[in-house]
């Protein structure tokens, strides 16, 4: 079982270097704030799968809450602010 | 329950590789909302109830429903403020014209 967690992980850290392609290429900044919203909640599910891989669930779990909590306050503060500023 | 939480998990991450996709694939910032917000929330979705039917019962399970119900309610809320102030920053939609 715990080939398929690699495997998991592994896919889902090719999807993170594919959402940093957005981040970097990104025609606007607003593009670069819905890939870092798609790295975050991939890094959020991936800290479960981590969890899984080394049979901690219960620690890793708690990280990936505060992971989500996080990328909320940080994602709603960049938006507020790119709203009010405008293009730049 | 294992073979049902496998399938799960292989279905939400054909939904997270499809999301992908159509994050590179997409031409504007308006149509590449409808990527991260939709498909990703439902591939988050059914990972994460993968991995908790694999837990079992118990405490591990209800904070991994915990941190799906928040990932379920805060990624198109992201996308959705997200979006806003784009169109109010003056983003122009991408318009039948400009193909």
């Amino acid at each position: 079982m715990t080939e398929f967690f690699l495997f998991v992980l592994f896919t889902l850290t090719g999807l993170i270097l594919v959402y940093l392609y957005r981040v970097i290429q990104g025609p606007t900044v607003f593009d670069r704030v819905l890939g870092l919203n798609g790295i975050s909640t991939k890094s959020i599910i991936l800290m479960i799968v981590l969890g899984m891989v080394y049979e901690r669930e219960d620690m890793f779990v708690d990280i990936s809450t505060g992971y989500a909590l996080l990328n909320l306050v940080g994602a709603i503060a960049v938006a507020k602010f790119l709203e009010q500023r405008g293009l730049g | 329950m294992a073979v049902l939480a496998i399938g799960l998990i292989l279905l939400g991450l054909f939904f997270l590789v499809v999301a992908a996709i159509g994050m590179v694939r997409l031409p504007d910032v308006f149509t590449r909302s409808h990527a991260l917000a939709l498909t990703d929330s439902l591939g988050a979705f059914c990972l994460l109830t993968g991995l908790a039917l694999y837990q079992g019962f118990g405490v591990n399970m209800v904070k991994i429903l915990l941190v799906l119900a928040l990932l379920f309610l805060l990624n198109p809320v992201i996308a959705h403020a997200a979006i806003r102030a784009a169109f109010r920053a003056g983003v122009k939609p991408l318009a039948e014209e400009d193909k």
